[in-house]
């Protein structure tokens, strides 16, 4: 225990740095994602037959292949139609299309489950159907989706140490390469994993906190 | 000028003719109450009238204008009310919000002006005091005279009421039928579905039997108690069993 | 390489690929059973082990478990080759993710459903194996569905401890063709066609054994 612990304030300072990658990557990716997500959402739902059919194969694509897979794409294989994106761009690009297929699935679940009165209703006193999504549906919308949202913002939280494979120096990396020096594989690797858990757990309680400021009472 | 005019209004589902021809006329500050059983197409010709449904067939004018047909029916739901039998209170604004998002949203209002509209009009079905709770607070009927409010803050031509009361129990039908009584009273121009009898006599200027998408029967509030149809007769009677 | 001999060696790594998704799957399915049943059931102490397990795996990235278990555990003495280790990580991580389906299906069977049982003079043992588990395994099938499909797909993560799964093959492939465009799409495709195919034969299936008016019901993670 004392080990552990002399070996994770020695790398802390690598951890801080990586944490500062890992945090531009979960960030950035969630918030292009969003969106990307609303966006496909309302052509899935709202949209006509050529939009529906576009974003449902983007979905159902994204949806269907790994992350890494997506990554390695923009990373290794853009190059060769002279597309050179450096390894954090190419992270960004890829985390956010991947949230924003699954952002888009959320919302879009959401979005069905409200009352068909609300867009009656909000077209009765002559707003436009777009007005009425923009006013009326997508606010309640977004504020059902807020737990399954909080859920993968975990999942991208996680899954930007990915980007370590394409070597973006995020937190993983930063792990790496102390283990690399001093081979305190075990130690260092667990200092990474309780960073990890600790910002998805503030991340959790934080998002409950919003999710009780913004619910609509009684719904 | 006749405020509402409908000609020869039909809406089909599939081959199923839903509405079969209706045709009728309001005139300013008439209150007409429809009654008729249920599935008979009420709220379709309702939903009808503000192209909330799209009619088939047959002309709607709002004094004077064509609804049927424009482009742009928004123009025209904003000059025609509508309360539902499901309320339909936006779930996620406040009371206040509610009643103001048109005036602001739609009609463009500035802030402190459709606040006031909106006040006015809260006033008026009593629940200025309730303006910052959120729909899912209220008891049905104070929903009920939110919708009424909502409606009202337009400042509609006409108003639609597609059984204001059905969803609420029995001790709060009262509230909402006095709002609706106060408006005739005031002069707005009103369609109502509704099975409250008792209600329709005391508030119509005129009564529309409907049965299977057609209009059986209509005249003063009188032939509730002396229809002249032996239908109409036979669903008064059912109805009154059923009481 | 022609297109042939490609896709030959894209074969190999998907069998690798199913391998290992399949194993962490049912690794991760026993032990999702009694942690669920311990969370639902278990007395205090249980119900926090349970919980704080379930918590925990879930705020940790796969690749990190990967990596504690591949390269961390050969220093107390344990050594893991590299499928091995995967196959650990993956069972781990989806376990947690199983282990909250389990739960949340046991708890949306109604209340009424446990009460009724009672009347009938049931035994607790009895209302769970006769009322309880049909119901909530109904309530999982879709989530556990989408639940595999994800582990699919995170196998692609072992390319990281050296598996030769499909996307490691992918890579040395590359390295050879320098066609990276038309192996990554491949891959992608072979992914693609897996899940895809996973989720509508789930789909038939659980239209086969859909009861009226049942609906499958539980958060799709
Ligand atoms: N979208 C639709 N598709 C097919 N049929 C429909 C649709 N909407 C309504 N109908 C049918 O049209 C008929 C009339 O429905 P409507 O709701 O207008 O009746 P109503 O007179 O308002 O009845 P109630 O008193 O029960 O409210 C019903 O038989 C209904 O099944
Ligand atoms: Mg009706």
């Amino acid at each position: 225990m004392i080990k552990f612990i002399n070996v994770f304030i020695e790398a802390f300072p690598f951890f801080m740095n990586g944490l500062v990658f890992t945090a531009e990557l979960a960030l950035s990716s969630i918030s292009i994602g969003f969106v990307i997500g609303v966006l496909v959402a309302i052509s899935r739902t709202y949209g006509n037959k050529l939009s529906y059919s576009i974003s449902t194969i983007f979905v159902e694509s994204i949806r269907g292949t790994p992350l890494l897979v997506q990554l390695f794409i923009f990373y290794f294989a853009f190059p060769q139609i002279g597309i050179h994106l450096s390894p954090l761009v190419a992270s960004i690009i890829s985390f956010s299309i991947n949230s924003g297929a699954y952002q888009a699935e959320y919302i879009r679940g959401s979005i069905q489950s409200i009352d068909k009165g609300q867009m009656m209703a909000a077209l009765s006193i002559g707003m436009t159907k777009w007005k009425s999504i923009l006013n009326v549906i997508l606010p309640q919308s977004l504020i059902k989706v807020l737990p399954s949202w909080t859920n993968e913002f975990a999942y991208l939280v996680k899954y930007t140490s990915v980007a370590y494979l394409v070597g973006v120096p995020e937190l993983m990396a930063q792990g790496e390469f102390v283990a690399s020096r001093n081979f305190e594989f075990m130690d260092v690797f667990l200092g990474v994993a309780l960073i990890y858990l600790v910002i998805v757990m503030i991340l959790t309680w934080g998002m409950s906190r919003i999710e009780k400021m913004v619910r609509m009472p009684g719904v | 000028m006749k405020v509402l005019e409908v000609r020869n209004l039909k809406k089909r589902y599939d081959s199923n003719e839903i509405i079969k021809g209706i045709s009728f006329e309001m005139e300013k500050g008439e209150t007409v109450v429809v009654i008729g059983p249920s599935g008979t197409g009420k709220s379709t010709m309702l939903m009808c009238i503000n192209r909330l449904i799209e009619p088939d067939e047959g002309k709607i004018f709002l004094n004077g204008e064509e609804i049927t047909g424009s482009k742009h029916p928004e123009i025209f739901r904003q000059r025609i009310g509508m309360v539902f039998q499901e309320f339909n209170l936006f779930n996620h604004l406040t009371v206040l919000d509610n009643v103001r998002i048109g005036p602001i949203k739609v009609k463009k209002l500035p802030k402190d002006i459709a606040t006031k509209v909106a006040i006015e009009n809260l006033k008026k079905v009593g629940l200025e005091s309730r303006m910052n709770a959120y729909p899912a607070q209220l008891s049905g009927g104070q929903k009920q005279r939110v919708g009424i409010a909502r409606a009202l803050a337009m400042e509609p031509q006409l108003i639609l009421f597609d059984e204001p009361t059905s969803a609420l129990d029995p001790e709060l039908v009262g509230e909402v039928l006095e709002v609706i009584k106060k408006l005739a009273r005031e002069g707005m121009t009103m369609l109502i579905v509704t099975h409250e009898l008792g209600f329709a006599r005391d508030v119509a200027d005129r009564i529309i039997f409907m049965e299977n998408g057609e209009i059986i029967e209509q005249g003063g509030p009188e032939i509730l108690a002396n229809p002249l149809k032996e239908r109409t007769k036979q669903f008064l009677a059912k109805f009154r069993e059923g009481r | 390489m022609d297109l042939l001999s490609i896709l030959q060696v894209l074969l190999k790594g998907t069998l690798i690929t199913a391998e290992l998704a399949v194993i962490s799957f049912a690794m991760a399915f026993v032990i999702a059973i009694p942690f669920s049943l311990g969370q639902v059931y278990g007395n205090i102490p249980i119900k926090i082990i349970t919980t704080s397990y379930e918590r925990i795996i879930r705020g940790v990235p796969l690749l990190v478990v990967m990596f504690i278990i591949f390269f961390g555990f050969p220093s107390i003495g344990i050594r893991f080759d590299p499928f091995t280790a995967s196959v650990l990580s993956l069972g781990i991580c989806s376990s947690a993710y199983q282990s909250q389906i389990f739960r949340g299906s046991l708890l949306s069977v109604p209340n009424g459903q446990i009460m009724a049982g009672q009347s009938l003079g049931m035994k607790g043992t009895q209302i769970f194996i006769h009322i309880t588990l049909p119901q909530a395994i109904r309530f999982s099938i879709a989530p556990l569905t989408n639940e595999f499909t994800i582990v699919l797909k995170d196998t692609s993560f072992a390319y990281a401890l050296g598996v030769t799964e499909l996307l490691r093959e992918g890579t040395y492939i590359i390295s050879t063709t320098y066609e990276p465009l038309l192996i990554y799409l491949l891959c992608a495709a072979i992914y693609f066609i897996i899940t895809f195919s996973t989720n509508s034969i789930v789909r038939r299936v659980e239209k086969r054994f859909a009861i009226h008016g049942f609906e499958f019901r539980g958060e799709r993670a």
